[in-house]
């Protein structure tokens, strides 16, 4: 994806680093932000496909009742390891990927602060990955509790079980360091002029992003760490029998758990709050009401974990407190959502390809947030609690919402990337295909939750088939449209119609990125540009 | 045994007040309501037969239907803009559109206004779910790796079994079985000895698990805890009388291998069935007992 092509770039001949090393050095020892991030979307996107198969096993497996291909516990190897890499190694790479192709470009910075660390954050992440699906082939098979891992289940597993818990340790490592990145890049790297309030909504994103990676990810690496010691070294945490208490883990688990959604949604508000102003033709409706709102969510999302527990019995203050906390997040979001709309209103409205992503992320989004609404509603959320309507609820607010989201940003910036236009008709292809067949997918589900089955089984009762099959042949419609965006990428990657340093002709689009030439320069800002 | 329903009765009642919505939740999916009152219709919650899977029921379709609103108006809105603002229809951008601090101010209070609205009903069944006094029959209920074990105590004192999937849904679901679920009466939803209750009357469950989390789910009856080792988390029904019959649960937690196989089948029955059958059980305890009881003393005897 990475261009080749800096040496045209005329204002920029004056330094021994302006050329990418040749050959694999060049990947290797990276310290350039955009050959990193070129390698961060490179590998999000294997790891899109490699969780993209795993789904495919479960819809195949689910797509009737009875066992015709898988056994119950390879099944929930496949749940369990889709969640695994879906999270850690599509969504999160993809954010940081796109986080340093765009933060120094979009602040007038020449590269991101720390770039050796960079390069180690991004290096780590194929040893852990693979580390991760190796579990798959050793005696026992991958861990199959979950990939909450809740005890004493996840205590059950074999061999795979320390080999998880230090591949979940090398992402952490990685996904803190990069968060220290944005945050140091962004503090001390922004041309002069670029005050914080002037800073692009995805700047803002990951600025936040980034605060919530460093807050949590600690907690993650201390709550699988005492699973390890209790499985290894005899201690009694989260063991009944031995006085220890297996609710806090759950608690400790979705500390981490519920900011971690949103670490996976904050990028993608951003990326939207790009694209639709350009498309719209008109500045973001109510920018620093947006900045608020994305801070007003970071901080909710911290007093909000209990509603992942409302079933495993908790004080009646407890419940209502996380309740009320839970539907208050819905405050901040309709802000966001309103003022999305607000930004297209009365606008002069075109839909390239990264537009329709976006406008169907505001309607999908949206959807997700309802049915997260309902299960803000505690009585109501016995009933839906680990069903099919949960499924259906992260599955929205995740694949049309995070991923579209992504989506959105590489059709958005790739241009910018690669210097080329891409096939746009390939392109809407691509939109048109995933977004029918992901309600295809994911909107049965929903019934199938009300109707009463329960999540994570691999064989349900006749009566649930019916939706079972649209949902399965939604999946598989949804999987094989994805090779489109493999396609697209590739041939915009190696050639095309020339792009302009503005992409967007006529939109006129915001943001330093698109005062750069496209390609964009191998160090993008080497003399801080003049913020108006 | 006394059906004390009165401090019930105006909850009960409250879903008929959605039926109209039903009919249009129903119509909307372009399927019959044909499906009966005391099961789910295979694209919703069901009614259920208890005071508080009416309130849920009802609290569901409230938030629903309030949801289904706001999507009118806001997806309304983006749809009305995404037709009528079109640049190639020749739409001037107004650029002077940026900020405005009375809608902002709106849009944030009148959600706060719905939320509070959706939180008090919600609270109120909160309140009474967690009432779990005056219980008139309590039974423990002890989740394994892959089966329950229904331990009554009050009335029932002494019956005490395991409840685990039926033969024969247990060979059709073997990979490979090469039996078709659809021949196989209940599929995954049977087992050997049902939980079994008196309608009418307020039960409370007692949870706790040996091994791993389980959850004990009964759709019908609004009751789902977590079964968790080391806790007992408690929950009550109470089977609107006149709904005797049998109800169908799964376990909700990921308990390990056969967690889609361990189904909860209730036998809900008059009380007076009720009574006959702890009876029965009571009675067969004693033979067992009287049955078991000289080896054991000549046993001792002989030692």
């Amino acid at each position: 994806m990475a261009n080749a092509h800096s040496s045209d770039i005329a204002h920029h001949d004056d330094h021994s680093h302006d050329q990418p090393a040749k050959g694999i050095k060049r990947w290797l020892f990276a310290t350039n932000h955009k050959d990193i991030g070129t390698m961060y979307l490179v590998f999000s996107l294997i790891m899109f496909f490699i969780g993209g198969a795993m789904a495919m096993v479960i819809r195949a497996e689910l797509f009737q009742p009875g066992l015709q291909l898988v056994d119950p516990v390879f099944f929930n190897q496949m749940t369990t390891t889709h969640a695994l890499v879906m999270i850690f190694g599509a969504v999160m790479p993809a954010f940081v990927g796109l986080a340093n192709w765009m933060i120094p470009m979009q602040i007038g910075a020449p590269d991101m602060a720390l770039p050796r660390m960079n390069n180690f954050s991004f290096w780590i992440l194929p040893f852990a990955f693979t580390l991760l699906l190796s579990t798959l082939l050793v005696p026992g098979g991958a861990v199959a509790g979950g990939w909450t891992l809740y005890p004493p289940l996840s205590l059950q597993s074999g061999d795979s079980f320390p080999m998880l818990i230090f591949a979940i340790h090398m992402m952490g490592i990685s996904s803190i360091m990069g968060a220290i990145n944005v945050i140091v890049t962004i503090m001390n790297m922004r041309a002069p002029g670029m005050n914080l309030l002037k800073m692009p909504l995805f700047a803002w994103s990951w600025l936040i992003t980034a605060y919530l990676l460093i807050a949590v990810m600690p907690v993650l690496a201390g709550a699988v760490t005492m699973l390890l010691t209790d499985h290894f070294f005899k201690t009694s945490f989260f063991n009944a029998a031995g006085g220890g208490d297996p609710v806090m883990f759950e608690h400790i688990f979705w500390f981490f758990g519920h900011p971690e959604v949103y670490i996976m949604i904050l990028p993608a508000f951003g990326i939207i709050s790009e694209v639709l102003p350009t498309f719209s033709r008109k500045p973001l409706f109510g920018a620093t009401s947006m900045i608020y709102a994305i801070a007003s969510i970071a901080f909710l999302s911290f007093i909000v974990w209990g509603h992942h527990m409302f079933a495993d019995g908790m004080p009646l203050a407890a419940q209502l407190f996380y309740m009320m906390a839970t539907m208050l997040i819905a405050v901040p979001t309709g802000v966001k959502v309103f003022n999305w709309t607000a930004t297209m209103w009365r606008g002069s409205l075109s839909f390239e390809p990264p537009m329709l992503f976006a406008i169907a992320f505001l309607f999908l989004f949206s959807i997700g947030g309802f049915s997260g609404l309902m299960l803000a509603i505690v009585p109501a959320d016995f009933q839906y609690n680990q069903t099919y309507f949960v499924v259906a609820h992260f599955h929205y607010v995740l694949v049309p919402g995070a991923i579209f989201g992504i989506m959105a940003g590489v059709y958005y910036w790739l241009p910018k990337w690669t210097g080329h236009m891409y096939n746009m008709t390939l392109a809407k292809a691509h939109f048109w295909l995933s977004a029918i067949f992901v309600n295809v997918l994911f909107f049965p589900q929903h019934f199938l939750g009300l109707a009463g089955m329960p999540r994570r089984i691999p064989d349900y009762a006749v009566q649930f088939t019916d939706w079972n099959m649209v949902s399965s042949i939604g999946g598989f419609a949804f999987g094989l449209s994805q090779i489109l965006f493999v396609i697209v990428i590739v041939q915009c990657a190696r050639g095309g119609q020339k792009a302009t340093s503005q992409v967007w002709e006529g939109t006129h689009p915001t943001g330093l990125e698109w005062t750069l030439p496209s390609p964009a320069p191998y160090h993008s800002f080497t003399t801080a540009p003049e913020i108006p | 045994m006394i059906f004390t329903r009165g401090d019930n009765d105006d909850s009960t009642s409250r879903p008929t007040g959605y039926a109209w919505a039903r009919a249009l939740w129903l119509a909307a999916l372009g399927l019959g309501a044909q499906a009966e009152a005391n099961t789910s219709n295979g694209y919703n919650l069901p009614l259920g037969v208890t005071s508080l899977s009416h309130d849920i029921y009802a609290l569901h379709m409230e938030v629903f239907w309030v949801c289904v609103g706001i999507a009118v108006v806001v997806f309304g809105v983006m749809i009305y803009a995404l037709l009528k603002f079109r640049h190639s229809q020749g739409a001037i951008a107004d650029t002077t559109l940026l900020h405005s601090t009375k809608v902002e101010i709106i849009w944030t209070i009148v959600p706060v206004i719905i939320l509070v609205a959706m939180a008090i009903p919600a609270a109120k069944v909160i309140l009474m779910m967690e009432d779990t006094r005056n219980s008139e029959l309590s039974i423990r209920v002890t989740g394994y790796q892959w089966k329950w074990e229904y331990q009554y105590m009050d009335a029932g004192e002494g019956i005490d079994f395991f409840s685990t999937l039926a033969r024969d849904s247990n060979f059709a679901r073997q990979l490979h079985s090469g039996i078709d679920p659809t021949t196989v009466p209940n599929y995954l939803l049977e087992v050997d000895k049902p939980l079994v209750i008196p309608s009418g009357t307020k039960v409370r469950l007692l949870l706790t698990s040996q091994d791993v989390i389980h959850a004990w789910w009964v759709p019908d009856f609004g009751a789902k805890r977590s079964v968790i080792p080391g806790f007992v988390n408690e929950l009550w029904f109470r089977v609107d009388p006149g709904k005797e019959g049998i109800y169908r649960g799964q376990c909700a937690a990921l308990c390990g291998r056969d967690h889609g196989f361990m189904p909860i089948v209730v036998d809900v029955r008059t009380p007076d069935d009720f009574k006959k059958w702890v009876g029965e059980q009571k009675a067969a305890l004693k033979q067992a007992a009287a049955a078991a009881a000289p080896p054991r003393s000549a046993q001792v005897l002989s030692n």
